[in-house]
């Protein structure tokens, strides 16, 4: 049985201008301990994808079963990291952030430091765990951000372009470490992103979508051994084929 | 600290100059000697500590008030929108006028003395707590939010550890204000419905007597008190907070 499947998934809006379709009839499988990547152009309906698999939205249509149960709404079974830099509680160090699913379990403290503690090393940010979110920099907080989603141990990660305000350097850095942290886990991960590049050096599969209304076009398996290099023929290949993809739709629109 | 010492001590030899020039008679203009002798008899023989306390027990007083009802008020009416919607025509239409012309009605209410001088901090106190509590729980960053639900937050856990301290800024900003307000309205109220104790007593009473000096030692006094709770109670709070936590940028100075 897939870890999560995503049934038929459609999401309609009423607005002032009438009905508009986010997400239509989106169905496909991930399985347990997958990368998966989704990866379209702005308005194709990925993020909103990811936050109906979050349980922030109610789809108006099909459903998302994780484990085989039916997602009503949010869950500990799933950890996010958003995008923009300040999901970190400014008011709260490092190990504080991390440690607040724990606290929401109902840990002891004693407890829930050492466990938090543990996800900061697994990210290298055990030197800044009592650091205040203002002192660190942008990657550094990111990495705070999955060690937070990471810490009450659910067994999906959601991230919606968690690198994306990064410089390249740091993004650069970043992926490995994600790659790294991945492996170490065997999270099942669900990665939103606009960079094909980007999908093609995580992901064990990418979904690409397609917008006006946001649809699943087609899904590209990234046959690649790990690490891999980003310079390598094969890896421009699949990008390559990627890029063909996201271009026949903008030669549509 | 030191730019401060140095207008302060150029003002005072401003009004030196003045006070020893002859054009205005030494009962009206006293010199700062004069006054500082004022103020150490007032000090030495209890009288300006005793007046001093009770001004600033009927703010404390007062002010606690206006915290206690202000504070959940506002929080309330941030998160709930029938809330809001009933006291904001309220609160914008009391606001505006000023607590002191409040002092005539409130002695006829409740007579000469503490209860219309606290009825009048209260009143001076509560809006600015109000508001700022308000726009305080407005200005929450709604990832801040969604964040903590994804962590497994209830309703009374995303309050108590995500909406207060995220409105902290905008809290203790309305702490400040409120002191003040009340600082300035409570000295008001003294001279018109204080009897025997009070600064603001003081203050009309020795107006009677032509003790120039005896007026200017207790302004001293008031001054003093204000920056003491200013500096010392509001920016130490202020400076284990919200300016740690890097949600405010220190002032300079």
């Amino acid at each position: 049985m897939p870890h999560i499947e995503v049934r038929n998934v459609a999401l309609v809006y009423d607005t002032p201008a009438g009905r508009v379709t986010g997400v239509q009839a989106a169905s496909f499988d991930i399985e347990q301990s997958e990368f998966l990547c989704l990866v379209g152009p702005s308005g194709c309906g990925k993020s909103t994808l990811l936050n109906i698999i979050a349980g922030f939205l109610a789809p108006t249509g099909g459903e998302i079963r994780i484990g085989g149960k039916a997602v009503t709404g949010r869950g500990m079974d799933r950890g996010i990291v958003f995008q923009d830099f300040a999901q970190l509680f400014p008011w709260r160090t490092a190990l504080g952030n991390v440690a607040f699913g724990l606290e929401m379990k109902g840990v002891p403290k004693p407890e829930r430091d050492r466990i938090a503690l543990q996800q900061l090393q697994l990210v290298k940010l055990e030197k800044f765990a009592n650091a205040y979110p203002h002192h660190l920099s942008g990657g550094m907080q990111q990495r705070v951000a999955i060690a937070r989603a990471l810490a009450y141990n659910p067994s999906v990660l959601l991230m919606d372009e968690p690198f994306a305000a990064l410089d390249a350097l740091t993004r650069d850095d970043m992926q490995r470490l994600l790659a790294d942290v991945w492996r170490e886990t065997g999270k099942t991960v669900v990665y939103v992103t606009h960079n094909v590049a980007e999908a093609v050096y995580l992901a064990d599969r990418v979904v690409v979508m397609t917008p006006y209304p946001g649809t699943v076009k087609c899904q590209v398996p990234i046959r690649l051994s790990r690490p891999r290099d980003p310079l390598s023929l094969e890896f421009l290949d699949h990008q390559k084929e990627l890029l063909r993809h996201l271009g026949d739709q903008i030669a549509k629109a | 600290m030191r730019r401060a010492a140095i207008t302060l001590v150029m003002a005072a030899a401003v009004y030196e100059g003045i006070a020893r020039s002859g054009y205005f008679p030494a009962a009206l203009l006293p010199t700062l000697p004069a006054v500082g002798r004022a103020l150490v008899e007032g000090l030495l023989d209890g009288s300006l500590p005793g007046h001093a306390a009770s001004t600033l027990s009927r703010v404390l007083f007062g002010m606690g008030l206006a915290v206690v009802v202000g504070l959940p008020l506002g929080i309330l009416m941030g998160r709930f929108r029938p809330i809001e919607n009933f006291f904001l025509p309220l609160a914008s239409a009391l606001m505006p006028i000023p607590s002191l012309a409040w002092v005539p009605v409130f002695i006829l209410w409740f007579g000469l003395g503490n209860a219309t001088a606290i009825g009048i901090v209260f009143y001076a106190a509560l809006f600015p707590m109000l508001l700022n509590a308000w726009s305080g729980v407005r200005s929450v960053n709604p990832l801040w939010l969604r964040a903590g639900s994804a962590m497994g937050a209830d309703e009374q856990a995303l309050f108590w550890k995500v909406i207060i301290p995220g409105a902290s800024p905008f809290i203790i900003t309305g702490l400040r204000q409120a002191f003040l307000r009340a600082w300035i309205a409570v000295v008001g109220a003294e001279m018109l419905a204080a009897s025997d104790w009070g600064l603001g007593w003081v203050i009309f009473d020795a107006k009677e007597f032509l003790k120039a000096d005896l007026m200017l030692a207790s302004l001293a006094v008031i001054g003093l008190i204000g920056f003491l709770f200013e500096r010392l109670v509001f920016g130490s709070l202020e400076r284990t907070t919200v300016q740690r936590w890097g949600m405010v940028r220190a002032a300079k100075g």
